[in-house]
């Protein structure tokens, strides 16, 4: 599929002397915005009210665009790499803008399936070709520290749930005087509505500036003192080229796979029930020595470490390996689990903590798994693969719900629940995070046999994308 | 090629590094106070 001109990647090659550090604010621009995937609580119980359904009903907006997520970032995962971040970006404003403005018109005639549709499946895509379009650019634009680099866009789709969650109340607060953000008064649907249309607009704007900011560098570029040569002195690290279409055909994609899936099931698990886990984890008699409105500091402190874990973990990946690291997310996370299970009902100050922790290991590994791909297949198709391997997001984020959901309902009602009761679905997480400690252990440089042809190079390999998928 | 001296416009950096710090800022600083509930509530 041919792209205009004007966003082809030969179009974006950067000049001799262009600053790097413009692309982080690229790659931000787009994943500040998409990052408001995970801010829809704050108007789901307008939508209920104004669509006068359930949870369950507008929960699956969410589920719809995250599963859209998967598969968008699965199938056009090599179309981002052949066209570039530009056209990646550009068309990503274009569905995750539309999937606004669609979703808007839905909620102003009062059509439930037009916010599916909209929010859900457009925007969606969006979501996908947007998550994955910087992060092959970010690697080649730094060589030297792909874990920095993935790490600080990756932080972006954290750090954008921590926007969209107070702008969002700000403007329902405009459009619905009547609505002041505090428990108890709910936006009216038409204040959504108004909210939908702003953010479809602004983000919009905002993506279309990293969209013509983006470069890619020439394909001899390096950066000023940087030994490529240096590089594969590292165990895990290879100079050598793997297609897409080869990688999920080796058993190193499938244990990273198994890995971030158990990874992202695991933390999902907590940031799923954060709030009225920890009123449940203090109840006593009753009632929670947990108040609500401390509750909501909870999910707020652990946004700031699910983006913070982002950074910071992948940005340590540079110095002690992929593997290493993620042995640190599932090995101590599995620890931090039991002891969570175990102790975590003790004080309120373990429990907010070893949560903490816990959540900063589930950023880290969103945000790792790049430079570990890169790693272990090269920079060829990286972004290809990235987007292949996110469908274990998808499975996560239905899977982890699934777990903590059902042994909740089997152990009794909302409201009632105390700490013995989450035992149950702590220690099946922590069962999945041995089998992702035991999946990254087996993880060994990928076999000769998938390497592409020395001959190829960047420019034949994006013309041709596919051609060795006959091995 | 390895990287020579810059031809990118540092106001050009600095613009854009504003453009995505500051809305950051304010989600953290509106993120922090939020989560500092937990401490005082």
């Amino acid at each position: 599929m041919a792209v205009p001109s004007f966003l082809a990647r030969e179009r974006i090659i950067a000049k001799p002397g262009f600053n790097r550090w413009l692309i982080p604010p690229a790659a931000l621009a787009v994943h500040l915005c998409i990052g408001q995937a995970y801010a829809t609580s704050v108007y789901k119980a307008a939508l209920v009210s104004h669509f006068d359904s359930t949870l369950t009903a507008i929960g699956v907006i969410f589920s719809i665009a995250i599963v859209m997520l998967g598969l968008s970032a699965a199938v056009f995962g090599t179309w981002v790499d052949r066209n570039g971040p530009r056209a990646a970006m550009f068309t990503a404003a274009c569905f995750w803008s539309a999937g606004f403005l669609v979703g808007s018109l839905g909620i102003a005639t009062e059509q439930l399936w037009l916010v599916y549709l909209g929010y859900g499946v457009i925007g969606g895509i969006g979501l996908g070709i947007g998550y994955i379009s910087p992060v092959s650019t970010l690697i080649k634009w730094f060589p030297d520290r792909p874990g920095l680099a993935t790490g600080m866009a990756i932080m972006g789709f954290g750090g954008g749930a921590l926007i969209a969650s107070p702008l969002s109340r700000q403007l329902m607060n405009w459009y619905d005087p009547a609505y002041d953000g505090t428990a108890g008064t709910t936006p009216s649907g038409s204040s959504v509505a108004g909210l939908f249309l702003t953010l479809g607009l602004v983000y919009l704007v905002f993506m279309m500036f990293g969209a013509f900011i983006v470069r890619v560098p020439a394909d001899d570029w390096k950066p000023a003192g940087f030994d490529p040569s240096t590089v594969k002195q590292k165990a895990l690290v290879t100079t050598e080229s793997v297609s897409a279409a080869n990688a999920i055909k080796t058993p190193q994609f499938w244990l990273l796979w198994t890995v971030l899936f158990c990874n992202v099931t695991a933390g999902i698990g907590i940031l799923e029930q954060a709030s009225g886990m920890i009123q449940d984890f203090f109840r006593e008699g009753g009632t929670s020595a947990v108040a609500a409105a401390t509750a909501g500091g909870f999910v707020g402190l652990l946004s700031l470490f699910n983006m913070g874990g982002r950074f910071v973990w992948s940005s340590t990946s540079d110095f002690i390996g992929r593997k290493g690291i993620y042995m640190v997310y599932l090995g101590v996370g599995l620890v931090l689990y039991v002891l969570l299970a175990t102790i975590g009902s003790s004080a309120v100050w373990l429990f907010v903590v070893l949560a903490a922790i816990i959540i900063s290991f589930y950023g880290g590994g969103f945000a790792t798994i790049p430079a570990y791909l890169r790693d272990l297949f090269g920079t060829y198709q990286v972004g290809a693969i990235h987007g292949r391997l996110l469908t274990a997001w998808a499975a996560a984020g239905i899977a982890g719900p699934l777990i903590v959901n059902g042994v909740l309902d089997s152990q009794g009602t909302v409201g009632e629940l105390v700490a013995a009761d989450y035992r149950p679905a702590l220690f099946i997480m922590v069962g999945l995070l041995a089998i992702g400690f035991v999946a990254n252990l087996l993880v060994k440089p990928v076999a000769a046999k998938w390497h592409e042809p020395h001959a190829t190079t960047p420019a034949t390999a994006r013309a041709n994308p596919e051609r060795s998928t006959a091995r | 090629m390895s990287e020579s001296k810059s031809t990118t416009p540092t106001g050009l950096v600095a613009f854009a590094w504003a453009l995505v710090g500051l809305p950051l800022a304010y989600g953290l600083v509106q993120t922090v106070r939020t989560a500092s509930s937990l401490f005082t509530g």
